[in-house]
């Protein structure tokens, strides 16, 4: 039983051990250059030689997405540990702060969870400016808000939980609950929730780079060679094609693994 | 004649393929009309899995996968649903478990009651309809009733509601799943009465799903005794509880708490002393209003009263957990120092982190109290799990590998651990099944023997309470009411609500005697 | 009920209130500074030029007097005039919003019944495998980048099969596309809610209940199940309409329409402050006003809630 829910899994497992390979050595998977284009190979279909087509510059197609992986994923994963790390900050103190401090946080995350996320990311974008990082940056403070409500909901439901109050019966000091209870207890949904915000990350960051806001060309992003690619759409529909059912496949893959994650945390 | 209800060899099975688990196993069962049979068993035992099979509201993940229902001489096991309905509300009610959640929050009683009828063939139901079907489940004033939403509502009235609604349609066979184990003793009581007085009178056949041996004792003409899916027992309440022949009935009736074995109480020197404790919370709720009382060495006080009276804040200003409003709590005359009064709660699913290793649990105090060094402390779990009769290597299990009794038997050793003078237990037994709750309290009282400390010992079940306290103080409405040696109390209850308690205790006469 | 009500609206209005603030000292407290931001970082620093917009657009005054100023003319209905166009930004949005309103009520009409039909049958049917299949449709249709949604739909529906024009001006046929590509993301968003409090709703007793009074099961999931769903599904208005507007920013962009999105997209590209600023206070209190309109709603419709709110 434990074996087959582990091997529904697997596969998620797989394709994303593989995006991030990609993304660390991407010389794997693919060894034309990224960059460097042969003009007079130009729109080739995906065949022979080049396995799925060439640009307009005649750059290998296979070659810019495999290469897009480092900075879309990077992107993501920054953005997805900002919004980790302040957010439980945030939820942290104001779950166990409680009162007037409790009030006032919660009511300033209100006000960011009011402004629609993706709006607010663009807001950071005007601010930074274009790039990989900055738009790292927006993804995770617009995500932020999110985790800070969720951790504190966890801190307050772990800290009224039977086991928090047997330890205080016991004598058990409130940082010492705080580290062996209350911090590990809330760390599973927070986990699963991390996940499946990742999933999301990886899209805002393609969305962003598709605007144009993200790294500057030529260097391929997910999102930007899908934007590339728009011109041709009617002619060469390879250039929109393969780099979005990257993404999807991606995404559907982080997404699944964090459900997995979130069922799991839910049955304890 | 044939009887209303025959079921032959009923298998049901959660889930498909090897994975899944089988809930029935060929259970047998027969109800003749008019009559009022109870199913016993305790959770797990497949009863209400039964009773959902019966009335066609199996889960869409269970399927019945062998054996036959006839439903007054039609086989109703293959029905389709269509078929189905032409059967429940008109020929088979059901009342399923938990009078909190099985009404519709959303909609007045009025709409619920019509829906009811409509369904079961009135299309336009007047006013006086409506009034009547409340007022045969004794409902007093059924005009008012029925304009509430049921959360304004006590527990008993919407279970009355419930039964009004099952009603309607005059089936011939009702099907009540755990009609009271949400409710105190005493309303428990009227309902079931209740519904003993409305089966007479309308000649329906009840099947009264229970995990309570005295409910079934009181208002049942046959019993059947399931565990693990099967009717291992089966035939009239006064045979089967009077000569049990299934060893499993018999370990249900020894389980059954006896008033007449408590211990007797002991006089001393108090240690604990309660003065004028006095809780109001934010709001102006009046939480506990003065309750004084005093609990000797190697004594156990029992503290009974029904849901919100107070006790379990009483328990919790003891325990340090709620800051009394005004009033003292002392120990051998002095405010209580860290580790000596102990706790174990009620649900034990709750009270053990899910995160840690048994031993790291029972070792919490001790880290708390910067008790002995590591080796010590871990010899220290050793012998604590010896004494609550768990192996050894539990220590290295997590409290999901653990069932319930198993549960609450870690979370005493964890209690026992820095050898406190005196354990508050708050409804100890009251989430675990008859059979474990008996072996939990007769170790409670192997401890205290051994090791000597104090039991405040908290629940809402008189009979729990008379069997394992030498002394009792009755709560209600966040006072003490009566108290005294259980035996006084018991004999001669000055308060009328004690007697209320004392009278609503299920089964009293017939299964609390010694068995033969 | 009244005092409610009234609480609400004053917590509303603060929550556009701090939006508008948070913009304003995202854009001009320090380290920030607006003329830095419009110039972007790629430009070298030119301070004569620097001082010349400073002065152009009286950005020279002390920050304090600056949102002083903004926020009056806010309260009397005037957002500022846009860096890039010089036009009043309230204006421009006001006629830029139609459009969008267009694109997000035509993706609503889809979205909304679609979302409803695929929760109501996956609570409905006893099919383990179409349930879980229709539990699914969802989470895939999230997977999906909207824009590359958008750019696929056109692919085989304006180049593929030129059912519908490539750009999205052209009256309702050019509606079509644009509110398909919304609708997805939309749809998948409103039934993932509602199945998920659906699903607890069907395991409640209650709904053994109806059935067990001869109700049918269609009936048990609508008139009981859904009933108690909708409206903890309805708060979560605020994310569907975060998800309409980053939708209608793509979407917009893709098929080359005129509207909100569009709006944001170029603020963000010129770096156009005021009109950023104007828009994030207009998309706060649009959300904030939804979500106001829910709260107020909800005790209507649930009597535990009523008694509190009195």
């Amino acid at each position: 039983m434990r074996f087959a829910r582990r091997l529904g899994a697997v596969p998620s497992a797989i394709v994303l051990l593989a995006a991030v390979a990609a993304a660390f050595a991407p010389a794997l998977f693919s060894s034309a250059d990224p960059l460097r284009g042969d003009l007079t190979k130009r729109l080739l279909p995906p065949g022979d030689g080049h396995l799925l087509g060439t640009d307009e510059l005649g750059r290998d197609v296979l070659s810019r997405v495999v290469h897009g992986s480092a900075p879309s994923l990077q992107a993501a994963v920054i953005a997805v540990g900002i919004a980790v790390v302040v957010g439980s900050a945030i939820g942290l103190v104001a779950g166990n702060a409680r009162g007037r401090l409790d009030d006032l946080v919660m009511r300033a995350v209100e006000v960011l969870l009011a402004v629609p996320s993706f709006l607010l990311v663009l807001v950071v974008v005007a601010v930074l400016g274009p790039g990989t990082r900055e738009v790292a940056v927006a993804v995770g403070v617009s995500a932020a808000a999110v985790f800070s409500r969720i951790m504190r909901a966890e801190v307050i439901r772990v800290r009224g939980s039977g086991y928090v109050e047997a330890a205080a019966v016991c004598g058990t000091g409130r940082p010492t609950v705080l580290l062996t209870h209350v911090l590990p207890n809330a760390a599973g949904p927070l986990a699963a929730l991390a996940t499946l915000e990742l999933g999301n990350a990886v899209l805002t960051v393609a969305a962003v780079s598709f605007l144009g806001f993200g790294a500057p060309p030529p260097t391929p992003e997910w999102g930007s060679l899908i934007a590339a690619g728009r011109p041709f759409l009617a002619s060469a529909w390879w250039l929109t094609t393969v780099p979005g059912l990257v993404i999807v496949t991606v995404v559907l893959a982080v997404n699944h693994l964090g459900h997995v994650l979130r069922t799991r945390s839910e049955r304890r | 004649m044939t009887p209303l209800l025959a079921v032959r060899g009923l298998t049901v099975r959660y889930g498909l393929s090897r994975r899944g688990l089988t809930a029935v196993k060929g259970a047998d069962l027969t109800v003749e009309a008019g009559q009022i049979v109870a199913v016993v068993g305790e959770s797990g035992s497949g009863k209400s899995t039964l009773a959902h099979a019966l009335a066609g509201l199996l889960p869409d993940t269970a399927r019945v996968t062998g054996g036959e229902i006839t439903f007054d001489g039609e086989r109703v096991d293959g029905l389709r649903e269509r078929a189905w309905r032409r059967l429940r509300g008109r020929r088979i009610a059901f009342v399923p478990q938990d009078p909190g959640t099985a009404l519709n929050p959303l909609m007045t009683v009025r709409a619920q009651l019509a829906e009811a009828l409509r369904l079961t063939g009135t299309p336009r139901p007047g006013e006086a309809v409506l009034q009547d079907a409340l007022g045969r489940v004794g409902v007093p004033d059924p005009a008012a009733v029925l304009d509430r939403h049921p959360h304004q509502l006590s527990g008993g009235f919407r279970q009355r509601v419930l039964l009004g609604m099952a009603l309607v349609g005059r089936p011939a066979l009702l099907i009540a799943d755990e009609p009271t184990s949400a409710l105190d003793t005493t309303v428990q009581k009227t309902v079931l009465d209740l519904i003993r007085k409305v089966a007479a009178r309308d000649g329906t056949s009840v099947l009264l799903i229970t995990h309570d041996l005295g409910v079934a004792a009181d208002r049942a003409d046959r019993v059947a005794v399931m565990t693990e899916g099967r009717v291992v027992e089966e035939g009239p309440v006064g045979r089967v509880l009077g000569a049990p022949e299934a060893a499993y009935t018999r370990l249900l009736l020894d389980a059954v708490p006896r008033p007449s074995s408590g211990p007797a109480p002991i006089t001393g020197e108090p240690l604990l002393t309660v003065r004028d404790l006095r809780k109001v919370y934010p709001g102006g709720t009046v939480a506990v209003e003065g309750a004084s009382f005093t609990l000797a060495r190697a004594d156990t006080l029992g503290l009974v009263g029904a849901s919100g009276s107070g006790k379990s804040t009483v328990a919790r200003m003891i325990t340090g957990l709620v800051e009394p409003t005004s009033g003292g709590v002392l120990l051998d005359d002095a405010p209580v120092r860290a580790g000596r009064v102990q706790f174990v709660a009620q649900n034990p699913y709750a009270s053990l982190d899910p995160l840690m290793t048994v031993g790291r649990i029972i070792a919490e105090p001790l880290r708390a109290l910067r008790a002995g060094t590591r080796a010590e402390r871990g010899e220290r779990v050793r012998r604590l799990l010896e004494d609550v009769a768990l192996p050894p290597e539990v220590a290295r299990r997590r409290p999901s590998a653990l069932s319930g009794g198993q549960r609450q038997r870690v979370a005493i050793a964890r209690a026992l651990a820095p050898s406190p003078d005196l354990i508050v237990l708050d409804e100890p037994v009251s989430a675990l099944d008859a059979v474990t709750q008996a072996q939990i309290l007769a170790l409670l009282r192997r401890l205290q023997d051994r090791h000597g400390m104090a039991y405040l010992l908290i629940s809402h079940d008189l009979a729990v309470v008379a069997a394992a306290a030498g002394r009792l103080a009755v709560m209600r409405d966040g006072r003490i009411i009566e108290s005294g040696s259980t035996t006084e109390v018991l004999a001669a209850p000055e308060a009328p609500f004690t007697r209320e308690l004392l009278a609503a205790i299920p089964g009293g006469p017939s299964v609390g005697r010694p068995s033969a | 009920m009244t005092r409610f009500v009234a609480r609400r609206l004053t917590q509303a209005a603060a929550v556009v209130l701090a939006a508008y603030t948070l913009t304003f000292a995202a854009f001009n407290v320090l380290p920030a500074d607006p003329v830095r931001i419009m110039m972007g970082p790629e430009n070298g620093v030119d301070k004569a030029r620097v001082a010349a917009l400073r002065a152009e657009y009286g950005l020279d005054r002390p920050a304090v007097e600056r949102y002083l100023d903004g926020l009056l003319g806010a309260l009397r209905g005037d957002l500022g005039t846009s860096f890039q166009t010089g036009r009043n930004v309230g204006a421009t949005i006001a006629e830029a919003a139609p459009r969008t309103l267009a694109l997000a009520g035509g993706a609503l009409l889809v979205a909304l019944p679609l979302g409803f039909l695929i929760a109501w049958s996956a609570a409905y049917t006893r099919q383990l495998w179409l349930r879980r299949l229709l539990g699914a449709l969802p989470g895939l249709s999230l997977s999906v980048p909207t824009f590359w949604l958008g750019l696929v739909l056109l692919q085989a529906f304006s180049f593929g099969l030129p059912l519908f024009p490539a750009r999205g001006e052209d009256g309702l046929a050019g509606l079509v596309l644009p509110a398909v590509t919304l609708a997805v993301p939309s749809s998948a968003f409103v039934a993932q809610v509602l199945l998920e409090r659906l699903t607890a709703e069907m395991r409640q007793p209650y709904v053994d209940t109806a059935r067990a009074k001869g109700a049918s099961r269609a009936r048990a999931v609508t008139a009981h199940a859904l009933r108690n769903a909708a409206m903890p599904a309805l708060t979560m208005i605020a994310l569907l309409v975060g998800w309409l507007v980053s939708g209608s920013v793509v979407v917009e962009t893709v098929f080359a329409r005129n509207g909100l999105g569009r709006l944001i997209e170029s603020a963000v590209t010129t770096r156009d402050l005021p009109m950023l600023q104007g828009l994030v206070v207009v998309a706060t209190a649009v959300v904030t006003l939804l979500t106001l309109v829910v709260d107020v709603a909800y005790p209507l419709v649930d009597p535990r809630l009523r008694e509190r709110a009195a």
